[in-house]
């Protein structure tokens, strides 16, 4: 048996740009993992295909197969669990923005999937393939990174739980190996009286962030600061987590906090220039974004 | 009467047909054709050294694969002589220009080198990228200093890269300055961006070996044109290539340039194969292998008196023209001549140098130079306007040219070779509405309280005049069928301007008929074969009047016809809704159809109105059935050539508020009054004024073609090229001013630029306002913006001088 032993089909339409790949459309994850046991090597995912198909298009990759996830309906899905919110690998961002139990489990997803792109993207892409992509500007990396979730790869015959701190290696690359599907991922929700927002700075609506942020604010009962976080998009080859509960603990939630918060950040960052930005406004725009966004994640928590 | 349509703002026709999917784009023809694919310089500037394709022979679909070798070998035209020089200028005195398939050099990245054709585009792009080219690479030149420096050549032969190099000057400016009581010296830089059409170029071409004809479908600006250059190229007699430019998705100057390398390939290679071949550029394609243009560096001194009126004016100016000059020196004479906008400069001088880069070519962009020149003369009038404290608008009223003065004749040579003299304009006219519209007193106290709030908040103002409707000419074809049904057709090309619709209130006007009953047909060489191009805010001026003419010609001809029928003086009758009828007596009269029908003496009857016209029906056998100095058939032919341009003018006011700790900047309001004469269609000239506005909030604040310094495009994609989207375009407010032209008798001019113009100079004026410093370089992007706040801190940008007299005033 060569390579092809499983049902794949070369392209037979004529009005597409990529260089020739083989196609698999597996209708169940089990069927999806036997064909990236055989062929992960030179794979590629497809599931929305908002990042992926393009790239394919300019030629800028040609892996030698496609392995179409869309019929994996089994994976279509986004619920609230026990301590978080569960996002299955074919649940569109618009599935996750709107679903009410995901908002109030953790509203950040919503707060966050809005500045994803533009709604006839977010339509079509996938939450779980945005992760697996590991763009170090897409907004859920940072969603990810900040509750401390995590993302569940299968391979055939086993599934491993991949932590967000393990899982973004750099910039484009994730933790997945070769044969792995990521299956679902898993954002915990935040402790009682947390506050959340997502800020960012972006050249055009939509665009991936010049800078931008996911913060979380616990007050406790008497009103002062119990933990604060944020996690950064932009600014690093993965999403950069800042933990300011050190410096805030037991402080009133208030600007000057914030403030000195903002600057132990920019102290923190080490952005890169590109066309749209210089590494030096980057740096600044996390000190007056880390403001913002604990101010407004402070005044939700209320 | 028929109510009259010129003036009404009548829904476009071709619309349900666009946004239904049956509008026939270039890529929508030619199902069958071969495709064509391109190998393209991946380097700015090299030596091709050799072409192996001996990878790609075996790609299965194949069909051929050309070099500049084939080319040299093609026993029949021209193809492997170097592209035409469309338009010389004896200051150009370097020209050059590129060949279908690089030569011996490549001087920019994306330059054709080898052409594939295959079964489809797909098997295409997989051979060609089997194609093994060995490159010599040289030190390319990238941007405005390199070249001026002249350390490094694009061009072995043309060792300071200058292109050309033009100088004209009016009155006597050395002594003007010696007499101006105050002077400024202003440093101004505007960045490279591109038209960047939604649909990109596009080729399809048809060879007739039996009938040795050839028939292209481009999606071009001048399908007249190309049809004479595939014909020189290809050695084909004029009368045996046609060329149609189908429903084209956008031009904005990109597609006036002819023949791209593709436009004489892929009709070459259909004539080599005895195929069908198309070829429909992609979006990186356009973006390394089109055109851009904008990119130029001034440096200007201007003289004035203590009441802020122009003395003396000299502005130097350097012109990246990219690797080759194709479309002559065309931007920068726009830029010299246009710059002086409204005003009266005193004594004016003006110095360009057009310089060769290893980059895509420079040829028009929408607003063509103007962008760059208004810039450049409205940061003049703010500068003056903060050195004497006055207010900007009252400076620049100050130096208008006024009503009285019209004809005014600014004593230099324009883009068409003709004298620039303004033919009309009531410039303060235009800023009274404009004032009133933003309501300029109110707005700037307005401003002012916001600013002293904290906000930062400016007000920018900049005016234009724009030369429209140049020449040399263009003409129309209206015939009456036998149904009444009255078709239309012009030669130049439509690229979604609406001419459907504006040319068809124009000739049911002048005929007495319906719109629904005229149907327009452009760029079909089929259908009218003498035309020159759209481009240059030309179309309705040029086509539109024409179209009028030719109107007359056929009303004039159906009225003796009628009157004849009617036994009535033809000066008694008049058409109204298709029929012809006498004046007061409306039962005495004849459809048009019949009019038609009468004006062609028939033999054969093929149907039932075709009876009236064979040769027992006709009554009056007196004399000849087609009289000596008549014609058959109800239509005529006419042109329109004016003597030069006409200008219209406009002004723009936007306010802006800037982030004090992010320095984005958004838009709080945009204002437009502009004057193009009588509307023909104030629907579409406002579709026009807010198409020409977004592009210009793109160009002041988004896009840029950003090289590195080897010649690498680093943004060629729509994700990192920032064209605006609707979400980045803001509320547009206008009102027209309807000045005629004396110059045509519809007295119109041309919008098709006019919202672009102004773009680059108003929001730097506003910035600026916002900000307190002064803003030299456009486009502006936050970063940037951010870094002029902190070198502004650091003392190394100047502070506009009204803050340094607050804070005189504060001490």
């Amino acid at each position: 048996m060569g390579k092809r032993d499983f049902p794949t089909r070369m392209r037979q339409d004529h009005r597409v740009k990529p260089s020739p790949f083989g196609y698999a459309a597996p209708a169940t994850v089990e069927e999806a993992l036997a064909v990236l046991a055989q062929v992960g090597d030179d794979a590629k995912v497809l599931a929305g295909g908002q990042s992926l198909l393009p790239i394919l298009n300019m030629r800028l990759a040609a892996p030698a197969h496609l392995v179409d996830v869309n019929r994996l309906r089994e994976l279509a899905y986004v619920r609230a669990e026990e301590g978080g919110v569960r996002v299955g690998a074919l649940a569109r961002h618009v599935d996750v923005e709107r679903s009410v139990p995901a908002y109030d489990a953790l509203p950040l997803l919503r707060q966050a999937l809005q500045l994803v792109a533009h709604p006839v993207i977010r339509n079509r892409g996938t939450t779980v393939g945005s992760l697996a992509h590991a763009d170090p500007s897409g907004e859920m990396t940072a969603v990810l990174a900040l509750t401390g979730g995590s993302v569940v790869a299968a391979r055939r015959g086993s599934t491993r739980t991949v932590a967000a701190a393990d899982f973004f290696l750099g910039p484009l690359e994730s933790a997945l190996e070769p044969g792995e599907l990521a299956v679902s991922a898993f954002f915990p929700s935040f402790p009682a009286r947390t506050g959340t927002t997502f800020l960012e700075v972006a050249r055009r609506h939509g665009d991936y962030a010049v800078c931008g942020l996911a913060a979380a604010v616990t007050l406790a009962a008497d009103g002062t600061v119990t933990a604060a976080r944020a996690s950064y998009i932009s600014v690093g080859g993965t999403p950069v987590v800042i933990d300011f509960t050190e410096l805030l603990a037991g402080s009133a939630p208030d600007e000057s906090g914030w403030h000195a918060a903002g600057e132990l950040a920019r102290q923190q960052v080490e952005p890169e220039a590109d066309i749209h930005a210089s590494a030096d406004y980057r740096r600044h725009l996390v000190g007056v974004l880390t403001r913002r966004a604990l101010g407004e994640a402070a005044g939700r928590a209320a | 009467m028929t109510s009259r349509l010129f003036g009404e703002p009548v829904q476009r026709v071709e619309d349900a047909q666009l946004v239904t999917g049956r509008g026939h784009y270039l890529d929508d023809l030619g199902h069958d054709a071969l495709a064509a694919a391109f190998v393209r310089s991946p380097h700015a500037h090299a030596r091709v050294l050799d072409i192996d394709v001996t990878a790609a022979l075996d790609v299965e679909g194949l069909v051929a694969i050309y070099t500049y070798d084939d080319l040299a070998a093609s026993p029949r035209g021209t193809v492997a002589e170097a592209l035409p020089l469309l338009i010389p200028h004896p200051a150009l005195h370097a020209p050059r220009t590129g060949y279908a398939l690089a030569r011996e050099e490549v001087n920019h990245v994306g330059e054709a080198v080898v052409m594939v054709v295959a079964s489809d585009r797909y098997v295409a792009e997989d051979a060609a990228e089997r194609i093994v080219v060995t490159y010599g690479v040289l030190p390319p030149v990238v941007g405005i200093e390199a070249a001026r420096s002249a350390e490094r050549r694009t061009h072995d032969d043309v060792p300071d890269n200058v292109a050309a190099h033009l100088l004209q000057e009016v009155g006597d400016v050395q002594a003007a300055f010696a007499g101006s009581p105050r002077t400024l010296e202003l440093d101004l830089a505007i960045q490279r961006s591109a038209s960047m059409p939604l649909e990109g170029k596009g080729v399809y071409a048809r060879w007739d070996a039996e009938d040795g004809s050839m028939r292209v479908y481009s999606s071009t600006q001048t399908s007249t044109s190309v049809r004479a250059a595939v014909a020189a190229k290809l050695d084909l007699p004029l009368n045996k290539v046609d060329c149609i430019a189908p429903m084209v998705g956008g031009g904005f100057g990109v597609k006036i340039v002819h023949p791209w390398p593709e436009e004489v390939l892929v009709p070459w290679a259909a004539r080599e194969l005895g195929r069908e071949v198309k070829w429909v550029e992609d979006r990186r394609e356009h973006f390394v292998s089109s055109a851009h243009e904008r990119g130029q560096l001034h440096t200007i001194k201007v003289g004035f008196d203590d009441d802020g009126r122009l003395l003396a004016l000299d502005v130097r100016f350097w012109h990246d023209n990219g690797a080759y000059t194709p479309y002559g020196i065309i931007v920068p004479i726009i830029t010299s001549t246009q710059l002086l906008g409204p005003y009266k400069p005193g004594a004016y001088r003006v110095e360009f140098w057009s310089l060769y880069t290893n980059t895509v070519i420079v040829t028009p962009y929408r607003g063509a130079g103007r962008p760059q020149g208004c810039f450049a003369m409205e940061r003049v009038m703010d500068a003056i306007a903060d050195a004497l404290g006055l207010d900007r608008a009252e400076v620049r009223e100050r130096n208008f040219i006024t009503p009285e003065e019209m004809p005014y004749d600014h004593h230099m040579t324009f883009q068409d070779g003709r004298p620039l003299i303004y033919d009309s304009g009531d410039f303060p006219a235009t800023l009274a509405k404009l004032r009133t519209l933003i309501g300029w007193d109110d707005t700037l106290a307005q401003v002012a309280s916001w600013r002293a709030a904290g906000r930062r908040v400016g007000v920018g103002l900049a005016c234009y005049v724009e030369g429209t409707g140049v020449g040399p000419y263009e003409g129309a074809h209206v015939v009456v069928e036998t149904s009444g049904k009255v078709k239309v057709a012009t030669g130049l090309t439509t690229q979604g301007q609406g001419h459907f619709t504006s040319f068809a209130q124009i000739a049911a006007d002048e005929l007495g008929v319906a719109l629904e009953d005229v149907e327009v047909v452009t760029g079909d060489t089929r259908r009218f074969g003498y035309a020159v191009g759209t481009f240059a805010s030309r179309a309705a001026v040029m086509s539109g009047n024409a179209i009028a003419f030719a109107a007359r010609s056929v009303r004039e001809k159906a009225l003796r016809i009628a009157g004849d029928a009617l036994e009535a003086d033809p000066g008694d009758l008049e058409i109204v809704d298709g029929v012809v009828r006498v004046k007061g007596s409306p039962a005495a009269s004849i459809p048009l159809a019949t009019v038609a029908v009468l004006s062609n003496p028939l033999r054969y009857a093929f149907d039932e109105a075709s009876k009236a016209a064979t040769q027992f029906a006709v009554g009056d056998t007196s004399g000849p059935p087609v009289r000596e100095d008549d014609e058959p058939g109800l239509e005529g032919t006419d042109y329109y050539s004016p003597v030069g341009a006409t200008f219209a003018n406009g002004m723009h006011a936007v306010v802006v508020e800037t982030d004090p700790e992010t320095a984005e900047i958004k838009v709080l309001r945009y204002c437009v009054v502009h004057d193009c004469g009588p509307l023909i269609n104030p629907l579409i000239v406002e579709g026009q004024v807010h198409g020409g506005v977004a592009q210009g909030v793109g160009g002041a604040l988004y896009e840029r073609m950003e090289y590195d310094e080897n010649g690498q495009l680093l943004n060629a994609s729509f994700m990192d090229f920032l064209m605006p989207y609707a979400s980045e375009i803001p509320h547009i407010e206008i009102d027209h001013l309807e000045t005629r032209s004396p110059l045509n008798p519809l007295g119109i001019k041309g919008a098709g630029e006019a919202g672009v113009i102004p773009s680059a100079a108003v929001f730097a004026s506003a910035i600026e306002d916002a900000e307190g410093f002064v803003i030299t370089a456009m486009p502006i992007s936050p970063s940037e913006l951010f870094d002029l706040r902190r070198r502004h801190a650091a003392g190394e940008v100047p502070s506009l001088r009204r803050e340094d007299r607050r804070t005189e005033e504060m001490r």
